[in-house]
């Protein structure tokens, strides 16, 4: 909770430092945020061959761990092409690609501002992170009326960390395994998702 | 946007060869972090400085509402299917 809301913080006084267009020109990040992606795109690689959680969590619950983020996908691709009528200015791709961020707002808002444009960047960080809050604040409700496998599939990527604890109170301790597992899934998922919708549009 | 998977694929081989390296892993996070730091700190500063955009700010957080609640709905409905025909019955969540 902390660091989303530090790394709000950055995006934050970006926003300001840029309105105010008090920096010098020659800092327009345009070259160096090309670069920073790559080592983040490599460093994130890192981070995910390095957690053997995953592995150690299919071998001793089956296959079957699979269908949670399988729901996940389908239900979110469904749910975000039925609003997709709802939205205005955007194309069905890029609701798509916003959708398939999957609540991992830095990497996703990050990717699709790069190779897309910064307008949906802008609009991917805003619904993922609003996905984030939906779960945080919702995850008992939607126990109560979707099963305990909900707050899970609503958290997304985050249901490995940010939204965990809120999970686990929500689902009990027993879902912490799925939820983990569910996280992961998705967490690798999104950068190859997002860029391969970006690259249809 | 293939040397993006390119290079994220290059990463997972050295994070498996990494695996149980405590020390190494923590500093990759940390790396993660400030990467991630940095790049919204300029996507903010892009937008900041790009009128049309800041101008257009509340379509796309409407836009933004419209895709989460969206997402949520539909995942929410499919983990309901998958709970109630799948999981419920079997109990492998324990």
């Amino acid at each position: 909770m902390r660091t989303s809301l530090i790394i709000l913080l950055f995006f934050a006084t970006g926003l300001l430092a840029g309105t105010l267009d008090i920096l010098p020109a020659a800092i327009n990040g345009k070259d160096l945020s090309t670069w920073a992606l790559y080592l983040l795109m490599f460093l994130v690689g890192i981070s995910i061959g390095a957690d053997d959680r995953a592995l150690e969590a299919l071998k001793s619950h089956g296959l079957k761990l699979f269908l949670v983020p399988l729901a996940t996908i389908i239900g979110t691709f469904a749910g975000v092409a039925a609003i997709h009528l709802a939205t205005t200015n955007l194309l069905f791709g890029e609701s798509m690609a916003v959708g398939a961020g999957f609540g991992y707002y830095s990497l996703s808002s990050i990717i699709i501002g790069e190779l897309h444009s910064e307008a949906l960047g802008v609009t991917a960080l805003l619904a993922n992170v609003m996905r984030e809050i939906i779960t945080l604040l919702l995850a008992p409700f939607f126990v109560l009326w979707f099963g305990k496998l909900s707050p899970i599939s609503a958290g997304g990527a985050t249901s490995m960390d940010t939204t965990l604890p809120i999970i686990t109170r929500a689902s009990g301790n027993e879902f912490a395994i799925v939820s983990l597992f569910h996280g992961m899934v998705l967490t690798i998922l999104v950068p190859l998702l997002v860029t391969f919708i970006v690259s249809l549009i | 946007m293939l040397e993006i998977l390119f290079l994220m694929a290059f990463g997972i081989l050295i994070g498996v060869l990494l695996r149980g390296k405590k020390r190494a892993v923590f500093w990759v996070e940390k790396a993660i972090l400030w990467s991630i730091f940095l790049l919204l700190f300029f996507l903010g500063l892009s937008i900041g400085g790009d009128k049309l955009i800041m101008a257009s700010l509340p379509s796309l957080g409407l836009n933004a509402f419209l895709i989460s609640l969206g997402g949520v709905a539909g995942s929410v409905l499919a983990a309901w299917a998958t709970w109630k025909f799948l999981f419920n019955r079997k109990r492998i969540a324990q």
